[in-house]
C-alpha cells in the first residue's frame, strides 16, 4: 500500500510539469512531504547531489522555518509575511499563490541539525555568489567539515576570487585541509599550520588542537607553536572583552543611579519609589512601541521624550501630594515612598497583567559589531554605553549653567537662604525631583532593552542605585559617575573567579568596609555644604 | 509526650468538628494556593485561571456528588511563610476539601508540615527536584527523570553533545538537578573539565560574562550545550544576550526546564529559533483534546492569543483525576480520595493516557522542542510510551535505594527497599 503510494506520489510529480526543477528533484521534493524528521538529513543529502541550483530559494525557505506544503495536493510554498498576513509565495518564481490560508498549508520541520546542514548546503552553493560578504561567510561556514570535494571546489576558484579577505578565508580554509591531510607532504603540512597560526578562527584552534595530540612530533610542534602565539591574541583580546562588560554594567548602574543622584544625592529625599520611575519609562516603551508597530525602529527616539515626561509628571505628582508635606522627616519619607513603589507595582500589574511585556529591539541595535572572530562588542551595550554617558554630561549642564541648576544648587546648599534671596524653593523642590524621575524614566527605556520590563523591573535597581550614590559619595553627580563604573568593572572582573553569587558579595562587602572608613564616600562634599 | 498526643487529640476533635459541617454544606470546596502578586504572580496567575475554569467547567457538567464545586481563592503573595499560614486558613477556616497551588518548590516545602499536620489534600503542579513524596500530596508536574534525564539522553544521542554547562539559579531545584545530571552525566563517562557548573542570583540581569564564558567553553573542539535551570525572569536577559552575542542553536544548544510558552510570551524570539525545551506538554501539539482546552482557555480568559503551558496542562490532568477519584470514593474525605487517586486513568492533553502511580507521581510522555519564530515549541522528540515520575533519584547516593509507595502494606514516602525500613521522613 505505501509502496503503491509513494509510487503514485512519483508518478504525479513526473506528470506535473516541472516549473523550475528537474523531475528528479521535484521528486525528492515530493517525498520531503511525506518523511519524518529523523529521515530528513539523508534527503538534504540526496537533494544536494542532484546539483541543483536552482533549489537555493528551497533551502532558504526551509532553513528559516518558511517552507510549507499544500495539504492537498503537497505542492511546495513558502510562506512570506505581508504586512502581517501570511501569504504563500512559489518558491521559484516569487509568485503569490492566492486564496490560500495557514489551515490549508502544513509546515516543513526543520531542527538544528538539518540547520547545521542546510547551512553548509548554502554556502557550498553560495561560493560563486557576487557579493564579497556572502562568499566570506560561505567559506567561513565550511571550515568546520571541510572535505576533498569541497576542498578541491576551493582551490579551483581560489586563483579567480577578487576580494582579498574572501582569499585570505580561502586560504584559511585550504590550510585546515591540508593541515589535517595525511597524503599531503610533511613540508606542505608544516607551510599549511604556519598560515593557521595567524587565523584567530574557532575552527583552526580546533584543528590545531587536535594536531597537537598527533603522532608526528615535528607537526605537533609546530602546531604548539602556532596555538602559543593564537592563544598570547586571544587572551589579550578576552581582557579587552572583560573590560566592555565592566563598562556595560557600569553603564546600566549610572543610568538607574543618577537620577537618584538628584533626588537622594541633591535634595536628600530617600525615594524608595526610584526603581518603579525607571519601571515607568521601560512601560512607557512598550506603549509607544504598540503605538507604532510598523515604525520599531524609530519608536526609541519618540519613546525616551515620552519616558521623561511620563516618569518626570509622576515625579512632581508624588513630590507634591506626599514628599512636600514629609519635609524634613526621613524616616516618614522613605515608608511612604516605599508605600509608593508598592503602589506603583499593582497598578502596573492591574493594567498590565502580571505577566512581562515584550519590548522589541530596533534592529540598528540589534547584533554585535565584530571586531575579530574572538572580540565582538554587542551594539545595544555599546549604545547604551554611549547613551549613559551623554545623559550624564546633559544633566551636568543642566545643574551648571542653567537657572533652574542654579536654584537647585542654592536650595540644596542653603534653603532658607535660598529662600530669602526669593527662589521659590517649593516650585524647585518639585522641579528637581520631577527631573530625576524623569531621568530614571529614560534609563527605564535602556533598560528595556536589556532586560524584562514587568512590574519587579524597579526593585531590581533600587539597591543597586543607593549602592552607587552612597558610594561615589551623596550629592556628587562626578562621584556616581566614577563609582558606577568602578563597581561595574570590579564586579565583572571578580565573576569569572568567583562567580556571579559570590562577586555580588565581595563588591557589597567592600563597600560596607569602604564607607566605615569614609563615611562620605569616594568624593565628599567640601565646605560649608557639607555642613 | 502527654503533651503531644493532648494537641493531637485536640487537632483530631477539630478535624472531626470542621468535618461535620462540610458534610451537611451543599458545596465541596476547593482551594487555590497560588500567589497573584508579588514576583511569582506572573507564572501563578495562570494557575489560578486555569482552576476556576476547571471548576467552572464541572459545575456545567452538573459538579460532583451532587453537589456544586465552589472555588476558594487566597493570595499567598509570593512569601513562602505566608504560603503555610494560606494552606492553615484554607483548610481549618474555610474547610476546603482539596487544594491547588505552589509553584517554587520552596512554597512546596513551607505548606508541606501544615497539610501533614492537619491532614489535607493538596495537587502541585509544577516540575520539581524530586527527592520527596508526601501522602497528602500529589505531584502532577515532572519529577527529574520526566524532563532532565531525558532531555539530556535527546542532546547526547540525537545532537552528539559532549561538553556540558549546567547553568541555574542559585536555589533548591537548579542545585538538586544538576546534582542528579552531574552524577548521571559522570555515569555516561564524561569528564570532570567537560561539566561546567554555574548558579547565578533570582533575577539576574547582566549575562554578559557568563554567556561568554560559555561560548569559551564551547568552543574546544567538542559539541557543547547548556542545560539550564534558570528560573523565571532571568531568562529573558540569558537569551537575549545570547542572541546579541551571535550564539546560535546550532553552535550550542540550550535546553530549558524552567522556559515555557508563556515565558516566551515576553520575548522577541527570532534569534532564540532552535534552542530547546523538554516538557510534558506544548501548545503546539495536534490533537483534539488540546485544541478543545486552547479554545476553551482562551474563551475563558477572553484573551484570543492566551497561550498555555505545560503547568496548566498538570493542573488539568490533577483536577480531573480528582474529580473521578472523589466520584469513586464516594465522597471527599481525604483518606480514601487519596487511596481512589491512586491508579487512576485521565487522557492527556497531547494524546496518550496519563496514569497516577503508588508514588503520588504521574506517568507521562516527555517532549522536546524547538523555539518558533512565533513564541511555540515545535515537537522534534518525545519518548515512544509514557515515563513513570520518580519520587527519589536513582542518580544521588543517598537517595537510590529509597522508593515511595502508598498502598498497603508499605504505605511510606521513604521507603528503603534495601532495609526494608521506612524512614517517615517523606521530604
Amino acid at each position: 500500500m505505501k509502496l503503491f503510494l509513494s509510487l503514485c506520489l512519483f508518478l504525479s510529480a513526473c506528470m506535473t510539469p516541472a516549473l523550475a526543477a528537474s523531475a528528479e528533484t521535484d521528486a525528492l521534493l515530493q517525498q520531503l512531504t511525506q518523511t519524518k524528521l529523523s529521515k530528513m538529513p539523508a534527503m538534504v543529502q540526496q537533494l544536494e547531489a542532484t546539483g541543483d541550483e536552482s533549489l537555493l530559494p528551497v533551502f532558504r525557505a526551509w532553513l528559516a522555518g518558511d517552507l510549507h506544503y499544500i495539504r492537498d495536493d503537497n505542492t511546495l510554498v513558502v510562506e512570506v509575511d505581508v504586512n502581517g498576513v501570511d501569504t504563500y509565495q512559489d518558491p521559484y518564481t516569487q509568485a503569490t499563490i492566492a486564496g490560500l490560508t495557514s489551515k490549508q498549508v502544513r509546515k516543513i520541520k526543520v531542527n538544528n541539525k538539518l540547520r547545521g546542514l542546510l547551512r553548509g548546503v548554502i554556502a557550498r552553493i553560495q561560493l560563486t555568489s557576487r557579493d564579497a560578504g556572502v562568499r566570506e561567510s560561505a567559506v567561513r561556514a565550511l571550515l568546520a567539515d571541510i572535505d576533498g570535494e569541497t576542498f578541491a571546489t576551493l582551490e579551483r576558484i581560489y586563483p579567480t576570487e577578487p576580494n582579498s579577505d574572501v582569499r585570505s578565508m580561502m586560504q584559511t580554509a585550504l590550510s585546515i585541509y591540508t593541515a589535517q591531510d595525511q597524503n599531503s607532504s610533511q613540508s606542505a603540512r608544516l607551510a599549511a599550520i604556519d598560515v593557521l597560526g595567524d587565523s584567530l578562527e574557532n575552527d583552526v584552534r580546533n584543528v590545531l588542537l587536535s594536531l597537537e595530540r598527533s603522532d608526528n612530533p615535528v607537526l605537533s610542534s609546530a602546531a604548539t607553536q602556532a596555538l602559543v602565539s593564537i592563544n598570547r591574541q586571544v587572551e589579550r583580546y578576552a581582557l579587552v572583552d572583560q573590560l566592555f562588560f565592566g563598562l556595560s554594567l557600569g553603564s546600566v548602574l549610572l543610568l538607574a543611579s543618577i537620577g537618584l543622584a538628584i533626588t537622594f544625592g541633591v535634595m536628600g529625599v530617600i525615594n524608595m519609589a526610584h526603581g518603579e520611575m525607571i519601571m515607568l519609562g521601560a512601560y512607557t516603551t512598550y506603549v509607544v512601541q504598540l503605538l507604532m508597530p510598523n515604525y520599531i525602529d524609530y519608536s526609541i527616539w519618540v519613546a525616551i521624550p515620552a519616558a521623561f515626561l511620563v516618569s518626570g509628571l509622576m515625579g512632581v505628582v508624588i513630590e507634591r501630594l506626599v514628599i512636600c508635606r514629609l519635609h524634613g522627616r526621613p524616616l516618614e519619607t522613605l515608608l511612604a515612598t516605599f508605600g509608593i513603589s508598592l503602589i506603583l507595582q499593582q497598578l502596573v500589574r492591574t493594567i498590565f497583567s502580571p505577566l512581562n511585556r515584550q519590548v522589541s529591539t530596533p534592529s540598528w541595535m540589534s547584533g554585535s559589531w565584530e571586531i575579530n572572530p574572538v572580540l565582538s562588542l554587542t551594539l545595544n551595550r555599546l549604545y547604551i554605553l554611549a547613551f549613559a554617558l551623554l545623559v550624564f554630561f546633559a544633566l551636568v549642564m543642566i545643574l551648571k549653567k542653567s537657572s533652574l541648576g542654579l536654584n537647585v544648587r542654592a536650595v540644596s546648599q542653603n534653603r532658607s537662604m535660598a529662600k530669602a534671596m526669593g527662589v521659590k524653593t517649593e516650585w524647585v523642590d518639585a522641579m528637581t525631583f520631577g527631573l530625576g524621575s524623569g531621568i530614571a524614566g529614560i534609563a527605564g527605556v535602556a533598560l528595556s532593552q536589556l532586560t524584562n520590563v514587568g512590574p519587579n523591573l524597579g526593585q531590581a535597581y533600587i539597591i543597586d542605585s543607593f549602592m552607587v550614590v552612597v558610594f561615589g559619595g551623596v550629592g556628587n553627580l562626578l562621584g556616581t559617575l566614577v563609582a558606577a563604573f568602578t563597581l561595574g568593572i570590579a564586579n565583572k572582573f571578580l565573576e569569572p573567579t568567583t562567580g556571579a553569587v559570590l562577586a555580588a558579595i565581595f563588591v557589597l562587602v567592600f563597600i560596607i568596609l569602604f564607607i566605615q572608613k569614609r563615611p562620605k564616600g569616594l568624593f565628599p562634599q567640601k565646605g560649608r555644604a557639607a555642613e | 509526650m502527654k503533651l503531644k498526643t493532648l494537641a493531637s487529640a485536640i487537632a483530631l476533635s477539630g478535624a472531626t468538628l470542621i468535618a461535620l459541617p462540610s458534610m451537611a454544606a451543599d458545596t465541596i470546596k476547593v482551594g487555590v494556593l497560588h500567589s497573584l502578586s508579588g514576583t511569582m504572580a506572573i507564572s501563578e496567575t495562570t494557575l489560578k485561571d486555569t482552576v476556576l475554569m476547571m471548576v467552572e467547567e464541572q459545575n456545567k457538567k452538573g459538579g460532583l456528588l451532587g453537589k456544586k464545586l465552589e472555588a476558594v481563592v487566597v493570595d499567598p503573595a509570593s512569601n513562602w511563610p505566608l504560603f503555610a499560614e494560606k494552606a492553615r486558613e484554607l483548610i481549618t477556616e474555610e474547610d476546603v476539601d482539596v487544594i491547588f497551588g505552589g509553584w517554587t518548590s520552596v512554597s512546596r516545602k513551607s505548606v508541606l508540615p501544615v497539610i501533614e499536620e492537619l491532614n489535607g489534600l493538596m495537587f502541585y503542579p509544577v516540575q520539581y527536584e524530586g527527592e520527596e513524596s508526601s501522602k497528602n500530596v500529589f505531584y502532577t508536574g515532572a519529577a527529574p527523570n520526566q524532563q532532565a534525564i531525558p532531555a539530556v539522553n535527546y542532546l547526547k544521542d540525537e545532537l552528539g553533545v559532549e561538553r556540558w554547562v549546567l547553568a541555574g539559579t542559585d536555589y533548591v531545584y537548579p542545585r538538586t538537578t544538576n546534582k542528579i545530571l552531574e552524577a548521571y552525566l559522570k555515569d555516561m563517562g564524561v569528564a570532570e573539565e567537560d561539566i561546567m557548573i554555574n548558579y547565578t542570583p533570582f533575577g539576574h540581569s547582566d549575562w554578559q560574562s557568563i554567556v561568554s564564558d560559555i561560548a569559551k567553553f564551547g568552543s574546544a573542539g567538542k559539541k557543547t550545550a547548556v542545560v539550564s535551570t534558570i528560573n523565571g525572569d532571568a531568562n529573558v536577559p540569558f537569551y537575549k544576550e545570547l542572541g546579541n552575542q551571535g550564539i546560535s542553536s546550532e553552535d550550542i544548544p540550550v535546553v530549558a526546564f524552567s522556559v515555557g510558552e508563556e515565558e516566551l510570551s515576553g520575548l522577541d524570539t527570532e534569534p532564540l529559533v532552535g534552542h530547546l525545551a523538554a516538557w510534558n506538554y506544548f501548545q503546539s501539539v495536534e490533537t483534539d483534546a488540546n485544541e478543545a482546552f486552547i479554545t476553551k482557555w482562551q474563551a475563558f480568559t477572553k484573551n484570543p492569543e492566551r497561550v498555555s503551558n505545560d503547568p496548566m496542562e498538570a493542573t488539568y490532568i490533577g483536577f480531573n483525576m480528582w474529580a473521578n477519584a472523589v466520584t469513586e470514593a464516594g465522597t471527599t474525605d481525604v483518606d480514601e480520595v487519596e487511596q481512589a487517586m491512586i491508579g487512576q486513568e485521565t487522557p492527556n492533553l497531547t494524546g496518550g493516557i496519563a496514569v497516577m502511580n503508588k508514588n503520588h507521581h504521574l506517568s507521562k510522555p516527555v517532549l522536546i522542542g524547538e523555539i518558533q519564530d512565533d513564541g511555540q515549541f515545535e515537537t522534534v522528540w518525545e519518548t515512544d510510551g509514557v515515563v513513570p515520575g520518580d519520587a527519589w533519584s536513582d542518580f544521588l547516593p543517598g537517595s537510590k535505594d529509597l522508593i515511595a509507595d502508598w498502598t498497603a502494606p508499605i504505605k511510606c514516602g521513604n521507603y528503603n527497599t534495601k532495609t526494608k525500613s521506612c524512614s517517615g521522613q517523606n521530604y
